[in-house]
This record gives structure tokens, sequence and C-alpha cells, in this order.
């Protein structure tokens, strides 16, 4: 059993997120974060339940519906809103957006424009710290999408020839954009895809902060003591469209709410409530002390300066 | 040292000119690895990584499954993490499928992460046409890269310059493309024994002329180098300029040279259209138009896909008489 700090980091982790993405869909409903922006609300206990499972300076290569592996691993959100709304004091100037965050601070290998584009990265990174001796782990976060891309099963095959220190762990949303993975994917379940390269393989809740928390520990014990990647499937779901202005027209209320009944937020709470971690009270006060951290940080973006033209052409070369 | 290289003759081969860079970078630094198919116990397709293997081990020249887009999206990892990445494209065709990682990834993280990450890296692969081995082994592909920012594109001409620019590329910030034309591999010249580092973005004037600038990298500085003897004969003299990085560009060579000679011919083993040929045509014509005293011309592979046919395949080769002849056109003919 966890400790009750420990019980609080994952509840605040999740609360911090949704508060997150709830103030991102403020702004580009304001007009202020133009773009695409994919919600990650729905989908926090992957994030957090596996992020508090690593070190500081373990890596993590995300994906384009990211901000919440950014928050998760340790990213300072005034410079996430600010990246996300273009400014100078982003994590790149602006000039990346939310589809492309990159923290070193953090060991955060990046959001990424492309689809099972940062599976390599975090493989990559792994290949590294096997080869060095650090005891670091990677963890590669992508959508179910990237069931159905090449370099993910390149990736796995490399991983387990040389056994890597690298955890895949797919976000089963259920949908790539508009379509239902299950009427574009064949190979059921999906998690043979994982066990054809001998990587032990497993399908967990997603909206289960402590089952993701526990799933995702064993697969980094294993990975740091030199046991190789495991596959992870992570059933879950995205609240929001696609990005924000997709009406989803292709779910309905049924599943919608089926889904809602299974949010993980309260499921945490509540449990934390029932077993007598913490009063209602107090977890309402603390709530309200993430919302305002939110608010503050991202009326603290808006006051940001943007980019300017000198700004256009820095970091195309490093000296 | 490579085993041949221990000779006190320092007349090497372009490919062993790399050879050596690569175990004289591997030996001072730690943080570079070599990463490729056959690279490792079988010492490269070509035997440009011989002896790699055995001197610095498996957990430093390691063979890759055939994986061309995960290889390189693994180094370009390794590189964000600090490693310094050689890796291996057999071919230059199969730079298709690098594309995404190379371009999309590679490319911009840095500038995605306001310079918080680096992707030191090279990626090394062999281009160009002979050896009859058809449509999708014979391609000269650096015009795609040198269009994309972020990226360093390399194509030495000659053993020498190939070592220098190797250890240049190694230990360069950014992802460095070196390609080296396959029918340059067994070029020898004297190679420096010392220090040899040529830095990137120095063009080389090959050979100094006062009539006409003939502009080529790799292996079309060759044919630059014979045409310039023909004309020669025809008392024209022609200068050679080796541009040797394509990014970043030596603009200021290029000019110089131009503005000396008022004429100027670029060559190229790449496709014509929308190819290097009209990238360094247009920076003349912008920089250089009122020293001209002829309109800039292009000589490069003509738009078709490279054919194994050894009747057709050299016809895809600009050549040291088509060069004579555009050169002759510059100047209405020679007589
Ligand atoms: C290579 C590539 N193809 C297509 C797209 C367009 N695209 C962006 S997100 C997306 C759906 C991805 O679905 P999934 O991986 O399941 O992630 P989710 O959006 O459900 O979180 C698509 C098709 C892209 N960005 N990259």
């Amino acid at each position: 059993m966890l400790t009750k700090d420990k019980l609080l980091e994952l509840y605040r982790g999740m609360v911090t997120i949704r508060a997150f993405e709830e103030e991102v869909r403020k702004m580009h409903n304001a007009g202020l974060a133009p773009g695409l922006v994919h919600l990650y609300s729905g989908q926090e206990a992957v994030a957090v339940g596996t992020c508090t499972a690593l070190n500081s300076d373990d890596y993590i290569a995300s994906h384009h519906r990211g901000h919440g592996h950014c928050i998760a691993k340790g990213s300072e959100l005034d410079r996430l809103f600010a990246e996300i709304i273009g400014r100078r004091s982003g994590y790149g100037m602006g000039r990346g957006g939310s589809m492309h965050i990159y923290d070193p601070a953090t060991f955060n290998l990046g959001t990424n424009g492309i689809v099972g584009g940062s599976v390599p990265l975090a493989t990559g990174a792994a290949l590294l710290a096997k080869l060095r001796g650090t005891g670091q782990v990677a963890v590669s976060f992508f959508g179910d999408g990237v069931l159905n891309q090449g370099i993910l099963f390149e990736s796995l095959n490399m991983a387990a020839l040389w056994s890597l220190p690298v955890v895949f762990i797919c976000e089963n949303n259920g949908y790539g954009e508009f379509t239902e993975i299950d009427d574009v994917t064949a190979g059921r379940p999906y998690a043979k895809r994982g066990e054809a390269f001998d990587i032990p393989s497993e399908k967990t809740d997603g909206m289960d902060v402590l089952a993701v928390h526990e799933t995702v520990s064993k697969a980094v014990t294993r990975a740091r003591n030199g046991d190789g990647p495991s596959f992870l499937i992570f059933d879950t779901y995205r609240y929001s469209g696609h990005h924000v202005g997709d009406k989803q027209e292709y779910k309905d209320d049924e599943e919608r709410e089926l889904w809602l009944s299974r949010d993980p937020i309260p499921k945490l709470s509540e449990m934390l409530v029932a077993e007598k971690k913490i009063k209602q009270a107090a977890l309402d006060e603390l709530d309200a002390e993430i919302k305002a951290t939110v608010i503050v940080a991202a009326n603290q973006a808006k006051k940001m300066p943007e980019p300017d033209a000198d700004d256009l052409t820095r970091h195309i070369y490093a000296a | 040292m490579p085993p041949d290289s221990q000779q006190t003759d320092r007349n090497l081969t372009l490919k062993d000119a790399v050879l050596e860079a690569m175990f004289e970078e591997m030996e001072s630094d730690q943080n570079v690895i070599l990463i490729g198919e056959d690279v490792g116990t079988a010492g490269g397709v070509f035997k440009q990584t011989k002896g790699l293997f055995k001197t610095f081990g498996a957990d430093r020249v390691i063979d890759t499954p055939i994986s061309e887009s995960a290889i390189f999206g693994l180094a370009v990892g390794a590189a964000m993490a600090g490693s310094r990445p050689i890796i291996e494209v057999m071919f230059g065709d199969f730079l298709t499928l690098v594309m995404d990682q190379l371009v999309n990834q590679a490319a911009k993280v840095h500038y995605m992460s306001a310079g918080g990450f680096n992707v030191p890296l090279v990626l090394r692969t062999g281009i160009g046409v002979g050896g009859n081995l058809g449509p999708q082994h014979s391609q000269s592909l650096h015009g795609w890269l040198a269009h994309i920012p972020g990226l360093k594109v390399v194509m030495p001409s000659s053993a020498s310059d190939a070592k220098g620019l190797f250890k240049a590329a190694v230990r360069d910030n950014n992802p460095v493309i070196f390609m080296e034309d396959r029918m340059t591999y067994n070029l020898k010249e004297q190679v420096p024994e010392d220090e040899h580092v040529i830095p990137l973005g120095s063009a080389e004037v090959k050979r100094e002329g006062a009539d006409v600038s003939i502009y080529a990298v790799t292996r079309s500085v060759h044919t630059a180098l014979a045409a310039a003897e023909h004309l020669q004969v025809k008392n024209v003299s022609a200068e050679v300029v080796d541009l040797r990085t394509l990014a970043p560009l030596d603009v200021e060579t290029i000019v110089a040279s131009v503005q000396k000679t008022g004429r100027a011919l670029v060559l190229d083993g790449g496709y014509q259209s929308f190819g290097i040929t009209s990238e360094i045509a247009a920076t003349i014509g912008e920089l250089a138009f009122d020293y001209l005293d002829a309109p800039v011309m292009r000589l490069a592979a003509p738009d078709v896909p490279v054919p194994f046919s050894p009747a057709l395949e050299t016809m895809t080769v600009p050549n040291a008489e088509q060069v004579v002849a555009k050169v002759t056109e510059m100047y209405g003919g020679l007589g």
C-alpha cells in the first residue's frame, strides 16, 4: 500500500492536469491558444500513475496529447502555458507550441507532432542508459494510433533484442482522431504486439491510477534490474474531442457516461476518504489550492511577451 | 589506428581516411558510438568500418537490424541524451526511410527546445552512380537534405578533405549528413598525420583559374578538374571550386571566385530540377550579377531514374566533355 503522501501526490497530479487542461480550453476558446490543442482530460491516471513511478532523471518521450506527461514529470506550469500560447518564456520560446514541448530539466524528450515519432527517441535514450550503465529508465508514451505505425515494431525489436530499460506505454483511448481504433486494427488483443517480441506485455485499467502506478512500477523495476522492456496498454478515454473544437459526433452519450462514471479522480478521492486517509473537506481545500495555483500560472503566462523577430532564426543550429 | 594506416606512407584512400578519422574520434571521445547495418563484426559492406568493432567493442560499435527509420530514431534519442552517434545508412537511397526522423525530429529539436537539447550526430551514407546498381541504389539526394534548416550536409571530394571534414562533423553539435560518392572511396592522396580538422562551411578552390568558375562537390569535382585540363588546351583558364559542404554554404568563396572570372558553371551529380545547381546559380545571380559576362550555366544529372543498363547508366553522370561543351557555349563557341 502506498503512503498517504504518495497517494496525495497522485491526487494532486491528476487534479493539476485536469485544471490545467480546463484553462487551456478557455485559452483556446478565447483565441489565445490557436492551432491544434489536444487535451489530456480523462487520461490523467496514465501520466500520473506512470511518472510517480519514475526517478527524476528517468526519461520520458510523449506525444501530441502530451500536456499531462509534461506536468506529471515536473515541468513548470507557467512555462507550459506560455509555450501553448506562443510566448517567449515557453519551453521553446513559443516556437514549438502544444505538440512540441521539450524540457531537458525533467528529462522530457518532448511531446511530438508525428504519430509514433517519439517511440525511437525514448528507445534511444534507453540504449544510451544501458551502454553507460546509468540505471536510468525511459518511458515511451504513445496513443493507440501508434499500434499501426511501423516504427513501433522496429523499436520493440531492438528494445527486446538488446534488453533495453524502456517501458512502452500505449494509452488506448479508443479513437485515433475520429476513427475507432478497433475499426482499423487487426490482431487482438493488442498486447500481442509486445508478446511477439517476447516482451512482457499486459493490458491494465487506465482509469485507475493505483493500478497504473503498480503496473508501471513493476515494469520500471524490471527495466532498472536489467531485465529489459515492457509493453503496457492502458485502456482510457479522452473526454474532450480529438482537439479543442471537435464536437465528437462519433461518440454516443451512453459511452461518454460510462467512462465518466469511471473517472480516475473521484475514484481515488472516494477511496482516500473511505479509508480515512483524508477528510473530504481537506480534499476540497486542496482542490481549491491547486486550481488557484494553475490560474496564477496561466495569468503569468498571459502577461509574458511574444517572441520577437530575432527569435525567428535563433537555435536553428547549435554552436 | 586502423591496421592499414600504420604505414609511414600517408597515401590513403578516401575510405581509409574516413576510417582513420573514426578511429581517432572514437579514441578521443568516449561519447562517440557507431550504429548501423553490418558495421560491427562484418566491418561494413564496403569494409569502411573495418577494425572498429575489434578495437572498441560491442558497446560502441553496434550492429543493428535492417530498420533504418528506428535505427536513426534511436540515435536521435541517444544524441539528445548526451552521446555522439555516427549512423551508417548503407545507401543514400535509403534516406527515404529515415526522412521522418531526420526532418521532423533531428533537424528541429534544437529549435523547438530553444536550445535545450542538441542532436550531435553524423549520418554517413554512400551515394552516386556506378556499378550498375539500378534505380534504387544509385541516387544522389543531397539537394533534398540541404533544403532542410537544421541539417548540415558535407560532401568531400578527396581523402584528405574527407578526414578533416569527418572529424569536424563528429565534433559538431548538430545533425550532420556526411555523403560520399562511392566512386570516390578508392581515390588516394596524402593525408596529414597530425590533427587535421576542416571547419564545416569552408569551400576550397582546387584549381585556380581566370576565365570561368566551375562549382562542384564530391565526384563532380574530379570531373571539373578533368574538364579544366581540356579547357586549358583551348586557352580557357578554369577555376574549380569544391564547395565541400552544402550546408553551411560558403557563399563568400563562391562569390569571390565568380567576381574574378566573370563566368560560372555549376556542376552536380544530383538532379537538375530544384537541385543544388539551381540554388547556387541563383545565389550567384543575386550577389554577383554585375560581374557576370555570361549567363550562369548548370550541368546536372538528367531528371530520370538512374537506369541499370550499362549502356544507359553513364548517360546520367555529367562528364568532362559535357562540361567543356557548356563552357564553350558560354563563349558562344571557341573555334
Ligand atoms: C504520422 C502522422 N500521421 C497522422 C497524423 C495526424 N494525427 C494527429 S493525432 C492523430 C490520431 C492519433 O491517435 P492516437 O495515437 O490514438 O492518439 P489520441 O489522439 O487518440 O490520443 C492523427 C491521425 C500525425 N500527426 N502524424
